[in-house]
């Protein structure tokens, strides 16, 4: 499993290589080689965790290194998925850095895999795990997407235009692949918190249980709800949209780290080191 | 031995009064090169006018000669002494002729670096001198090649990237923050050649609505038309903020034309959808201020300008790696031209011959094995006598010196006869 990941995390990197080149000297085939290799490195990736799932006899999430790969994994494929239909290269610059990154932090902190409690065996809490990956990944790219648009932004309204104008797309693809990203990421989250509830309910007998990560999970919800309706209602797009999908993924990642080392909950089983 | 000349002057070395004086109309070309291809020591000659350049590029065995004759020539035809313009001449031989010409197809040598429409004209120039028959068999490789290279610039640098006029630096801009300009509103303020000929680009990115505001409202109502667009009253401007996407202005007014509250209110209205404005007024018509709002973006005719110096930056950076392929290219016309002398043709051809007769005769030898030593000897003699017969006539013709048969066409006919080149 330990190779298999090592391999996964050198076609990330190598991909990574392969947007970068492509960011500076803008061969259309440095792109394909880039996409590639990451495509590579997620089905890879995607075997791994199958193998590792098999292993145990459930979803190997059970400590940080291995949900840590699951989201690593869940940003590349997302990305894959996101790239074929917007074909926005230049967010290959964030998004393979970015599962490389994180699959690098699982691979160093992983560590013999736990045969888990039976409460850990359902359906209900796989579905709510995956779909909260893919909400996070999703949310992710909308992230980096916000940043893209205030880099290109501030290049078009300084009017030095300089390395990034011609190198990154126009602002209202990057704003509506951005509104993209986070249209997919609330449904998924939406989905994964009912899927969450109803496993609660069968394990705890309450649906709720003001537990950190419910609440903070709650709050992301509560964010990104503000952020959609601001969009559609109050017409909240471009600078504005871009900034909060960035403060978004902010409160997202204290909810997936800082919840579990500065407070105490039931989630904290599944960062533990 | 004949060598490729090229005499002209350019906007480098001619003011503008003196390219005006010098400039041949495309009528007035057919009639130059009929007396200049007449002129005893040009063999071949071809003539480009355009309004930044007028050169003659030549093929003679007597260089000096020939440019002098051009310069005679060029002032009889023009009616206008030596001495005026022979300052401004340039006279270039050989390797530094051919690198001329390919730099200058390649736009490198435009005013505007990489500017596309020179290429062209030299095409219809070439085009010309091959029906007046002026250009014969070294032109006419020197041009194909030339074309390639440009081409090859064209494709393989960034020289003819980005926007270098203030239309075309508005447009780029626009598909920056629109994406795609297809279906966007415009908003016309004031008239002016600039300002239109942006709108006319915008309308071929398929912008579909186009308004038209002026102080006259007859001159909107003008315009308009010409635009298949809609005049508006300048009292409108305002209310029309809210469905326009693009606004280009272009006014004589001494204030600002549209200021930054109304814009903020029409932002309201319009849900924050961006608008972009192209200020091309002196003194300006849109308040800058403008910019700071989310959303909306302000260029003015500075900003404009800065665009396209910061792009000019990038086709001179372009510009080196265009000299790169042009080096090489000049080589290997230097080359192939190297082979069109006498004698290499003259030694390839019968180390062809050899070739084939030597492998020939081991073929044969090796099926008769019963001849003696004599006999293979008296066969390899008879090989050797055949291919100096053979290359008797052909050797003399080729070295000859007669004035009447242009020797590059008989030389460049034997290569490819017995695919030398190869």
């Amino acid at each position: 499993m330990d190779s298999l990941l090592f391999t996964v995390i050198i076609l990330y990197i190598l991909s990574t290589a392969g947007y970068l080149a492509f960011l500076f000297r803008q061969k259309e085939r440095l792109n394909q080689a880039g996409f590639f290799l990451l495509f590579c490195g997620f089905i890879l990736h995607t075997i791994t965790i199958l193998y590792g799932a098999s292993l145990v006899g459930h979803l190997p999430v059970h400590n940080l290194s291995e949900t840590l790969s699951i989201a690593g994994w869940a940003i590349a494929g997302l990305f894959a998925l996101f790239q074929f239909k917007y074909n926005l290269k230049v967010l290959g610059v964030y998004a393979a850095p970015l599962s490389a990154l994180i699959t690098v932090a699982a691979a160093l902190l992983s560590t013999e895999p736990v045969h888990a409690d039976k409460i850990l065996e359902s359906y209900w809490l796989i579905f709510h795990i995956i779909t909260i990956f893919l909400g996070d990944a999703a949310f992710a790219l909308a992230c980096g997407l916000g940043i893209i648009y205030l880099v290109q932004e501030r290049t078009i309204k300084n009017k030095k235009h300089g390395f990034f104008f011609k190198r990154l797309p126009s602002l209202q693809l990057i704003d509506s692949t951005g509104y993209a990203c986070v249209v997919v990421g609330f449904t998924m989250l939406t989905i994964g918190l009912f899927a969450g509830f109803i496993y609660a309910k069968t394990v705890w007998g309450r649906f709720w249980s003001w537990d950190p990560k419910e609440v903070w999970s709650g709050i992301t919800w509560l964010l990104y709800a503000a952020l959609l309706h601001g969009r559609a209602s109050l017409g909240w797009r471009g600078r504005k949209a871009a900034i909060m999908a960035i403060i978004g993924f902010i409160v997202l990642m204290f909810t997936f780290f800082g919840v579990n080392f500065l407070l105490k909950g039931h989630h904290g089983v599944f960062t533990q080191l | 031995m004949q060598e490729i000349v090229l005499i002209g002057l350019n906007h480098n070395t001619a003011p503008i009064e003196l390219r005006e004086c010098i400039a041949f109309s495309e009528k007035d070309t057919l009639g130059a090169l009929a007396r200049l291809v007449d002129i005893p020591v040009i063999d071949e000659v071809m003539l480009l006018s355009t309004c930044n350049r007028v050169e003659v590029l030549l093929v003679s065995k007597n260089q000096p000669k020939a440019i002098l004759e051009t310069k005679n020539f060029l002032s009889r035809f023009n009616d206008l002494p030596i001495q005026r313009f022979d300052a401004a001449l340039y006279a270039l031989q050989g390797d530094a002729a051919v690198r001329h010409v390919f730099r200058v197809a390649s736009s490198l040598d435009s005013m505007i670096l990489g500017e596309p429409q020179i290429l062209g004209q030299i095409k219809s120039a070439y085009q010309t001198a091959t029906q007046s028959k002026t250009s014969g068999v070294i032109l006419n490789r020197l041009l194909h090649r030339t074309f390639f290279v440009a081409k090859r610039v064209r494709s393989e640098t960034g020289i003819g990237g980005n926007a270098v006029s203030i239309s075309y630096a508005a447009i780029e801009l626009g598909r920056k923050i629109f994406d795609s300009l297809k279906d966007k509103k415009i908003l016309l303020i004031g008239a002016g050649e600039m300002a239109e000929l942006a709108v006319e680009h915008l309308i071929r990115h398929k912008a579909v609505e186009i308004y038209v505001a002026n102080r006259t409202f007859e001159r909107g109502v003008n315009l308009a038309k010409k635009f298949n667009g809609k005049p508006i009253h300048f009292e409108e401007i305002f209310d029309t903020l809210e469905h326009v996407d693009i606004i280009i202005s272009s006014t004589g007014s001494a204030d600002f034309v549209i200021h930054k509250k109304q814009v903020k209110t029409a932002m309201k209205k319009r849900r924050n959808s961006p608008l972009f404005f192209i200020d091309i007024a002196v003194p300006r018509d849109i308040d800058p201020e403008i910019n700071r709002i989310n959303n909306s973006y302000v260029y003015d005719i500075d900003d404009l300008k800065g665009v396209i110096e910061e792009n000019l930056e990038d086709r001179r950076k372009e510009a080196g790696k265009a000299e790169r392929i042009i080096d090489e290219a000049v080589i290997r016309f230097r080359e192939w031209y190297k082979n069109l002398d006498v004698i290499p043709t003259i030694v390839a051809l019968r180390s062809k011959m050899e070739g084939i007769a030597g492998s020939e005769l081991e073929k044969t030898l090796q099926t008769l094995r019963h001849l003696s030593e004599a006999d293979r000897e008296a066969m390899t003699r008879m090989t050797q006598a055949m291919i100096n017969k053979i290359m008797h006539n052909p050797t003399r013709l080729l070295k000859s010196d007669s004035p009447h048969i242009n020797k590059s066409v008989y030389l460049d006919f034997a290569r490819r006869l017995f695919k030398l080149d190869e």
